[in-house]
């Protein structure tokens, strides 16, 4: 563990146990450092917008007005796209949102352990949103929502086509949810280190080298910047899909 | 020495030693999904029953405020305009009493200067009338006097150039004739 080389890109993914926990059959439940930033981000939500709401004052402070546009940047989203019934699943948009952003986030910070680069994380946001939509449609339709993979207003021939078709485009949504954050901060983390990692490597070679680390020193720049819009946009991405699917759910007609 | 010896046996089972790639690991699964779980399950409990609500009655509070003073204001516009009408309307009532206040006064006082004038009008002119039927009359009398007082002059001029005696008959006579 300690011997692993310092500028490996993947190791910044590596999972280390803090203390143990229990075993449930084979498998083994630990505290692990993904754990531990799974809590930091909880902890810096839920710290940042209480203290924010903390003197609720009528006109706003700086740290105020921030908390006020997280809640009426999602408010407005879940309102827009869901409508009135939508508002039973504004705290869930919201929790998702603000988890997968201020994960990205913490992730931003060297040594800090990215969360959201973890498959097993952002597959069972995706699983649980689209369980979800599931129950909720049949909840709010019972069995007729399953008409939304039965195309209306067509041959029954083409039916027959378009449907299974329908089945596996919602079948890949989890899919491509999940995949999609997962990609990109563990691509955009992989990038960033690779970058660290020559200017790094061509300083310790000396000579042309160590004059020329300045190209990939601008690209790790660079790449931070953009890195931080991605990981606003990958929370962002992640509470319109949600609202999307959701709005299946609720409204299986459109 | 404990957490080494725990990190070193979750290695073995599959960790970076074993090559799997970290984040498909999937002896790591378990874990993360429980500690997910209850992390997720604590954000979504505290977002909805504690921070959401706050922040949502602090932007409902500030909402009904702001409605709540804009209605007011609405109200004491309207007022101000309801008294700005009242006042225009008392005006223009006022400017037009006075305008007809004006104009009868103006159409009395005028008749009451034609009807003077009129009296004044026919006074004078009868004055003028027997005035210069006076002025006739005095006139018709002093000629008569001034034909005696000539014919008187005229006897005593030719007696006193002649030096004979005239009589009145004669003089009448001769009047007469350069009249004639």
């Amino acid at each position: 563990m300690a011997t692993a080389p310092v500028n490996d890109p993947i190791h910044q993914f590596k999972m280390n146990s803090i203390f143990d926990l229990f075993k449930v059959g084979d498998h083994q439940i630990s505290f692990t450092n993904s754990a531990l930033f799974m809590g930091i981000t909880v902890l810096v939500i839920v710290g940042f917008l209480l203290m924010a709401a903390g003197r609720g004052a009528l006109v706003p402070g700086r740290l105020q007005s921030v908390g006020e546009l997280w809640y009426s940047f999602i408010r407005k989203m879940v309102d827009d796209m869901l409508g009135e019934e939508g508002a039973m699943f504004f705290p869930l948009v919201f929790s998702l949102f603000s988890f997968v952003l201020v994960a990205n986030m913490i992730g931003m910070f060297p040594y800090f352990f990215t969360v959201t680069s973890q498959l097993i994380v952002t597959a069972a946001l995706a699983v649980f949103v689209i369980l979800l939509v599931v129950v909720v449609g049949i909840w709010k339709h019972g069995f007729h929502w399953f008409a939304l993979f039965w195309p209306s207003g067509m041959p029954t021939i083409l039916k027959l086509v378009v449907g299974p078709i329908e089945v596996i485009s919602f079948l890949s949504r989890p899919v491509s949810l999940g995949l999609r954050l997962f990609g990109n901060m563990l691509a955009g983390h992989i990038v960033l280190k690779l970058f660290a990692g020559f200017v790094v490597s061509m300083i310790a070679a000396g000579g042309i080298a160590a004059v020329g680390s300045i190209a990939p020193m601008f690209m790790a720049v660079a790449l931070t910047g953009m890195e931080f819009l991605v990981a606003f946009l990958q929370a962002f991405v992640f509470a319109v899909l949600t609202c999307v699917y959701l709005n299946d759910a609720l409204h299986p007609g459109h | 020495m404990a957490t080494t010896e725990t990190t070193e046996s979750t290695g073995a089972k599959g960790g970076h030693e074993s090559g799997a790639f970290p984040p498909l690991d999937s002896s790591s699964f378990p874990s993360q999904l429980f500690w997910l779980v209850i992390f997720f399950g604590a954000l979504y409990f505290l977002m909805s029953r504690l921070v959401l609500p706050k922040l949502g009655a602090i932007l409902a509070t500030r909402k009904a405020q702001i409605d709540g003073d804009m209605a007011r204001a609405q109200a004491l516009k309207d007022e101000t305009e309801a008294a700005v009408r009242h006042y225009e309307k008392a005006l223009g009532d006022a400017k037009a009493n006075a305008n007809d206040i004006a104009r009868d006064t103006k159409s009395k006082v005028t008749s009451e200067i034609d009807g003077e004038q009129a009296t004044l009008d026919g006074a004078l002119a009868k004055k003028i009338k027997d005035a210069e039927a006076r002025v006739a009359k005095a006139k018709a009398k002093a000629m008569e006097s001034v034909e005696a007082i000539a014919g008187e002059s005229a006897a005593d001029i030719v007696s006193s150039l002649t030096g004979g005696k005239t009589t009145k008959a004669a003089v009448a006579k001769a009047i007469a004739a350069s009249k004639g």
